[in-house]
């Protein structure tokens, strides 16, 4: 399968300062981002975040305001999309409707002056790569829509495009096809190494398969890192509660530290200004102790619910005045049942605060 | 499956919108099918086809063809143009409702009004006609087409185009962006997009909505018969005249014959119609 | 769960997909890289001014025309004058022509409603199994031209004329056939908006007899199906001329071409009357009904008002629905 690994895949993709905005709305804020060869970064946020309108600006379907993009160090700002050389999938209707999943994958070598018999081969090699080489003569409307993505992922790559575009492929389909999918076209996009920008709303799916991962809000990239980073070290109160589940407790800060019911917290950000904040605390820094003091204290708690997902187990605990998180292994999750009292022990690791009008931190 | 013995009950709700419908639809189809097989006195023949073979009648069924077709295909490229115009604008803008809520009035407006319509325009004293003869130009006073066959196709494109935005534009609407998109990030052109991508989704509801123009047109009768005073210039007027004529040389055979012969002409087109749409719809959902 | 993007523009203008995107344009193309965007947006842009200035010239100049027409005075060098439209009601032909047309159509609607609706709700509940059969027969009469089935109509009533009745009224059996493919569609589709066997199965349990489950509870919830099958049925009826002209009937159409032998004027001016009625008929079509099912609405009703020739349209739609 190394003919397929083409020496022009992997190209450096840069954005510089790229801004758009339409009818008074700013699409992006000066977004800057490089992606390196044969990388794979994800572009994550809720909708409206400007994700999808970088990847236009990429793709050259859209048109910046200010701001360059550069393919390897050349300017492409300038050109149209059908001078870019750009793989696209997009989120429905990929296909086209009246050519077979193998007219599908010629075409863009029909429009890159392929000859018939080199045409039909590469068609081919890509849809073997993406495993329905069996599939080659069905229309769109025969084939289930994972089916249909992947023929539109051989189609993207087949002209050996300098950057691969996905616009949330996998949204439209089902949960248990999402994920198989998932991993197949990571499989693709480490086989043939062109550098891809993949753009979603769903956090688990950026997470998993993205090399680096940029969450945006309003325009703005709040944070680009590896996934664990982005988990672990959430930059931004936005980030840390776009991704994976966080705790809303109240607290003060106090000199460098968050007081969050009797607990001291150290901080992220130790230069943070006193007074009352909210912090930010993921469910895995939260452990319980059964409460067998059956003695009052703002770290007690009555288990509400355990929701078991395998490998950990959710425990939601109502404090009273709030509701927290633990997600713990599930053998130490089965011994608090539901109604029973336990106490909570929150790991010092640090964290951070966000300062919203504070009302009772509910989760 | 129900029980046997309820069945005829049940059953019995419909009979009242069969029997309806085989007195006044069934019965006089089968009337003309009969008649057109039979003489004055009974006996079978296929006499009244032959007899379609008259000059006069050749030539109606000429003209007949020949203005349904002409104002089909001119109706078709010209609606298709005026839908492309309107589906490239805001889909729920006004302009859109506008025109398809007038391309709706203007598609039933046809026969008498619309026959008046152009003869208020083009007629001899016409609105057009009385202006240019005030600037020294008496062609559309003197003009006669506007009753032959150039005038009627001018003015059966007044409901043809309407119709054909009416029944393309669902078709426009079905051809997705993501479409020319992704022709382009391949590489292509716009020439390529129309070539090889919506040119040929589009084709089979052109082509289907084309016939559908066709029949329609074929069938239309009160607008010729209020244009054109008399004469059986095409096939519905002669079948009029064939079955009012006052010398009592009314000939029903031959008018059932001739009527039998539209029913067939227009089945087969709509037949070839729908399964044209069929595949659009397959395509464009 | 997923988020499909919105059915948007056709062809043309570049994909508004997402959002606020779809939202914020006007739909007019998104601005591309480069000025070879900017020269196919406006190229766009002059090709949909010509084609609806020349479109628009093609459409209005007639009907302005007809407007024109219907107020000139006797002579060329006589001042305008409404006298036209004033005659409308002094000529008795066109009153009583308008008066029987107006009855055709009440008769008409009536009877469609008294013989679809029932039988389409038992079809649904008793027999589902005829119900293709029902709406091919319904369909019918889209293929067979008007001009073409009025040749087998013409025996049927000289037999009615003779034994039942001479009077122009006798045409609605006719006319009933006729509007059947347009106003079985718009009740069917209000049909499959309800739950008829839920409503029906929950109104005969609390007691009620037939007449009652039809009378209080299908047509109430069927209102606008009902109100724009009887639109369609008037709207067809008014513009009718084939049936009545050859069955020797004088309908409003027949009287306006006859009328229209001795005064063009007068007969010109119930065109426009009529024709601004059926403008008037399908503005009120576009707003009965709920606010969402208005849009749609708008672009399916003009299709089925396609009377006077055979309505072939309609079969478009109609093959187009999934079955």
């Amino acid at each position: 399968m190394s003919e397929v690994r083409d020496t022009r895949a992997g190209i450096e993709v840069r954005l510089e300062d790229l801004r758009r905005s339409y009818a008074g709305v700013t699409a992006l804020d000066g977004l800057s981002l490089t992606l390196a060869p044969g990388e794979l970064v994800a572009l994550l946020g809720p909708s409206g975040c400007g994700k999808t309108t970088a990847m236009r600006l990429v793709a050259g379907l859209e048109e910046a305001n200010s701001g360059r993009v550069m393919f390897a160090g050349k300017e492409v700002t300038g050109l149209p999309a059908n001078k870019r050389d750009v793989g696209m999938v997009f989120q429905a209707y990929s296909l086209f409707p009246h050519m077979t999943a193998q007219q599908n994958v010629a075409f863009g070598l029909s429009l890159h002056k392929v000859g018939p018999d080199e045409r039909k081969r590469r068609a081919g090699e890509m849809l073997e790569l993406v495993g329905l080489s069996a599939y080659a003569n069905r229309y769109a409307h025969q084939l289930s829509g994972g089916q249909q993505q992947r023929v539109a992922l051989a189609r993207a790559l087949a002209i050996r495009p300098t950057v691969l575009l996905l616009d949330e492929p996998l949204s439209a389909l089902d949960a248990k096809v999402r994920s198989r999918l998932r991993d197949e076209i990571r499989r693709v996009q480490l086989e043939v190494g062109t550098t891809t920008l993949f753009v979603t709303h769903d956090q688990e799916e950026a997470l998993a398969i993205a090399d680096r991962v940029g969450v945006m809000n309003k325009g703005r990239l709040e944070q680009l890192d590896s996934p664990t980073v982005i988990y672990s070290r959430p930059a931004t109160p936005f980030v840390a509660e776009f991704v994976g589940l966080t705790n809303r407790l109240v607290g003060v800060v106090h000199n460098g530290e968050v007081e969050v019911r009797g607990t001291r917290l150290p901080l992220v950000q130790p230069d943070a200004a006193n007074g009352p904040a909210i912090a930010l605390v993921r469910p895995e820094a939260v452990s319980l102790a059964a409460d067998g003091d059956n003695v009052p204290g703002p770290m007690i708690g009555t288990v509400i619910a355990v929701s078991f997902l395998g490998a950990t187990s959710r425990v939601t605990i109502d404090l009273g005045d709030s509701t927290v998180v633990a997600q713990l292994p599930t053998s130490e999750a089965a011994a608090h049942t539901a109604g029973t009292r336990v106490k909570l022990v929150i790991r010092k690791d640090p964290v951070l605060i966000a300062r919203d009008e504070v009302a009772a931190a509910d989760a | 499956m129900r029980a046997g013995r309820r069945l005829p009950l049940a059953w019995l709700g419909v009979v009242p919108f069969f029997a309806y419908c085989g007195l006044f639809l069934l019965l006089p189809t089968l009337i003309i099918t009969a008649g057109s097989f039979t003489t004055k006195d009974g006996s079978v023949t296929l006499s009244n086809f032959t007899d379609i073979n008259q000059p006069y009648l050749v030539k109606a069924l000429l003209y007949s063809t020949i203005i349904a077709a002409v104002s089909a295909v001119v109706g078709a490229l010209a609606g298709a143009l005026l839908a492309y115009a309107v589906v490239t604008g805001n889909p729920r803008g006004i302009l859109r409702r506008s025109i398809t809520s007038a391309s709706g009035v203007l598609a039933q407006f046809g026969g008498v009004t619309l026959a008046f319509a152009f003869l208020a325009t083009l007629g001899q004293v016409g609105f057009i006609s009385e202006f240019l003869l005030q600037h020294g130009n008496d062609f559309l006073f003197r003009a006669t087409w506007l009753y032959e066959l150039p005038g009627l196709i001018l003015v059966y494109m007044y409901f043809q185009i309407p119709l054909m935005v009416i029944v393309f534009l669902p078709a426009l609407d079905g051809v997705r962006p993501q479409w020319r998109e992704a022709t382009e990030s391949l590489g292509g052109s716009t020439w390529h997009y129309w070539r090889y991508v919506a040119g040929p989704l589009l084709a089979p509801s052109f082509l289907g909505c084309t016939l559908l123009l066709f029949a329609n047109a074929f069938s239309a009768y009160a607008t010729a018969r209020a244009l054109v005073s008399q004469g059986s210039i095409i096939v519905p007027l002669a079948i009029d005249n064939l079955l009012t004529s006052e010398t009592g040389r009314a000939q029903p055979g031959l008018a059932q014959a001739l009527a039998l012969s539209m029913i067939i002409i227009v089945t087969v087109v709509t037949v070839l119609y729908s399964l044209l749409q069929r595949r659009t719809s397959r395509w464009l959902r | 769960m997923s988020s499909l993007p919105p059915r948007s523009l056709g062809v043309g203008s570049g994909g508004l997909l997402l959002g606020h995107e779809a939202a914020t344009s006007k739909g007019l193309g998104s601005p591309r890289p480069g000025s070879l965007m900017r020269t196919r947006r406006t190229k766009l842009q002059i090709f949909r001014g010509v084609i609806f200035l020349v479109m628009g010239l093609f459409f209005l100049v007639p009907i302005g025309a007809m407007f024109e027409f219907s107020t000139r005075g006797d002579t060329t060098t006589s001042p305008r004058n409404l006298d036209a439209w004033t005659n409308i009601v002094k000529v008795p032909e066109l009153m009583d022509a308008l008066t029987a047309s107006i009855e055709l159509a009440a008769i008409t609607a009536i009877a469609m409603l008294v013989l679809l609706l029932p039988t389409m709700v038992w079809v649904r509940l008793r027999i589902p199994q005829l119900n293709r059969i029902v709406e091919f027969v319904s369909l019918l009469p889209l293929t067979v031209p008007a001009i073409a089935l009025v040749v087998g109509t013409v025996p049927l009533y000289r037999w009615i004329g003779v034994n039942l009745s001479d009077s122009i009224l006798t045409l609605s059996f006719a006319y009933l056939v006729l509007v059947l493919p347009y106003t079985y569609r718009t009740l069917d589709a209000g049909l499959a908006a309800i739950d008829l066997k839920t409503l029906t199965e929950a109104a005969r349990s609390l007691g009620a007899g037939w007449g009652t489950v039809m009378l209080r509870v299908v047509v109430p919830n069927m209102s606008s199906a009902i109100l724009n099958a009887c639109l369609l049925a008037v709207a067809l009826v008014l513009g009718e001329f084939t049936f009545a002209n050859l069955l020797n009937f004088e309908n409003l159409q027949v009287a306006i071409l006859y009328v229209g032998l001795v005064s063009a004027t007068t007969s010109i001016a119930v065109a426009v009357a009529s024709l601004v009625f059926a403008f008037v008929l399908l503005m009120i079509l576009s707003f009965v009904g709920r606010p969402k099912d208005r849009v749609a609405r708008v672009e399916e009703i003009p299709g089925s008002l396609v009377p006077s020739m055979t309505g072939v349209s309609v079969l478009a739609e109609l093959v187009d629905q999934p079955k």
